[in-house]
């Protein structure tokens, strides 16, 4: 695996704007994972073509924040998923 | 209660109690829905469209065996577009290759296959039908070769926990991201049953040693969910989340249930949908309302520190063994009615009796020809 991965939702896990608890939520196998605006805003940019470093440039630029603290929330956030197997790494 | 309940995030749609299995700890009712009193298809998009309006997010569509309804993959449509996370609880049998061309073109997002075994002679002597694994096998790569979202459902009790190992790598070899290695609950037929399929301590012990083995095997390859018979636990299970705070379950005739249970216990009343809107049924139905809150609590659960972590257990294990469905759940070690856990755990025998299959009849035993523990 490279150290700028592009991670990527495989099939079965899905990101779905909750009209009735008006929030987004990951949905993935027995399990809705309530997002808060960090993680919705990290996984609206996983796009399957845009690498870790790309989507914390884009989101430090939206947010006005510093990127190596963006970075660094991007890929604990996203390590997470992986771990659990809701998001690929490629 | 004066709170008005969060909506449900999860809805178990018992599609139809038919199966060509019958496996002893199946958790459908002991008197099982005939055919004719099933649900239309009309009948169950609306359901499926309201339950999204409430709030619903999953839907897990089981049965009996799914796959025993004709319109399935219709009502799987039916369900992505409103909006519904689609899983399927299923055996395998009866899932041809054309039928999953079709449920994958209806949007199906996961399916979970149940294991009755890792071999075929046990498979298909716990599941009372001769040549089920063999079939088993042949759907479950085709749904490896499909890459469907696949979840292995291997069910552990007295004769299948010692696999538990195998029955890991199998769902590792079939591409699984997930294995729920669960123990049997004793409820309808399982309860029934219990003197067959309670494992004993020492087996208990020996399967946590080896999921934690092949949780650290398979880090980061499959997750691995395992729960434990709650009989050997000291603390009760948070049974379905707190009872009417996430789940909702829809029989095959339209009757709306806390949990799948429920309708053990006497004096609740259940609603239909074919009666009234699933919204209401869920909001202010006497059964749903019954056991939320703290005011049903008992001592030692309504001044317990605990009661919002497992909001005393399960009312249908209450019932079933204390006799009172408000009591503490047998299962924790500060209930009045522990001891009749630990005399049921006291009480196993050597030699497994044979298992009563789930049937219409209710009188089809076979002896057991698996060497028992």
């Amino acid at each position: 695996m490279t150290t700028d991965p592009v991670p990527l939702l495989p099939r079965g896990t899905r990101l779905h704007q909750d009209r009735v608890r008006d929030t987004w939520v990951l949905l993935v196998p027995e399990r809705a994972l309530l997002l808060d605006e960090i993680g919705t805003a990290i996984l609206q940019e996983v796009d399957g073509r845009s690498s870790l470093a790309a989507i914390s440039c884009r989101l430090a630029e939206r947010y006005g924040a510093p990127e190596p603290d963006v970075a660094s929330d991007v890929r604990e956030f996203l390590d997470g998923l992986v771990g659990q197997r809701l998001v690929d790494y490629q | 209660m004066t709170n008005r309940p969060s909506p449900p995030i999860a809805m178990l749609a018992e599609l139809t109690h038919r199966c060509p299995l019958s496996c002893s700890y199946c958790s459908n009712p002991l008197e099982l829905t005939d055919r004719t009193r099933e649900l239309t298809t009309e009948t169950w998009i609306d359901v499926l469209g309201q339950a999204a309006s409430l709030g619903v997010l999953q839907l897990h569509l089981s049965g009996g065996e799914p796959a025993s309804r004709r319109d399935l993959e219709v009502l799987v449509k039916a369900a992505r577009d409103v909006g519904l996370y689609v899983n399927l609880i299923t055996s395998g049998i009866g899932l041809t290759t054309a039928r999953l061309d079709a449920l994958e073109a209806a949007g199906l997002d996961h399916l979970q296959l149940s294991l009755q075994a890792t071999t075929a002679d046990k498979a298909d002597w716990i599941g009372g039908y001769k040549g089920g694994f063999a079939r088993k096998l042949v759907l479950a790569e085709e749904v490896r070769q499909r890459g469907i979202p696949l979840t292995v459902n291997a069910v552990m009790h007295r004769h299948t926990i010692d696999d538990v190992g195998a029955a890991i790598d199998f769902a590792a070899t079939l591409g699984a991201r997930r294995i729920e290695v669960a123990c049997v609950q004793f409820y309808g037929w399982a309860l029934a049953n219990r003197d067959a399929l309670l494992p004993s301590r020492i087996q208990v012990t020996q399967a946590k040693d080896t999921v934690a083995k092949a949780r650290r095997a398979y880090a980061g390859r499959i997750t691995i969910d395992f729960v434990p018979p709650d009989y050997y636990a000291d603390y009760p299970k948070a049974c379905m989340g707190g009872w009417g705070s996430t789940g909702i379950n829809v029989t095959p005739d339209g009757t709306v249930l806390p949990c799948h249970a429920a309708a053990t216990i006497p004096g609740l009343v259940f609603d239909r949908v074919t009666e009234k809107p699933l919204s209401a049924i869920w909001h202010d139905g006497s059964a749903f309302q019954a056991f939320r809150g703290h005011e049903w609590m008992q001592e030692p659960c309504r001044n317990c520190a605990r009661r919002d972590q497992d909001h005393g257990g399960c009312r249908c294990q209450a019932m079933a063994l204390a006799g009172d469905a408000a009591a503490t759940d047998p299962v924790c070690r500060h209930a009045p009615s522990r001891p009749a856990i630990d005399e049921i755990l006291a009480q196993q025998v050597a030699v497994s009796p044979s298992f009563v299959y789930r049937s219409n009849k209710r009188e089809k035993t076979s002896s057991v020809n698996i060497a028992a523990r």
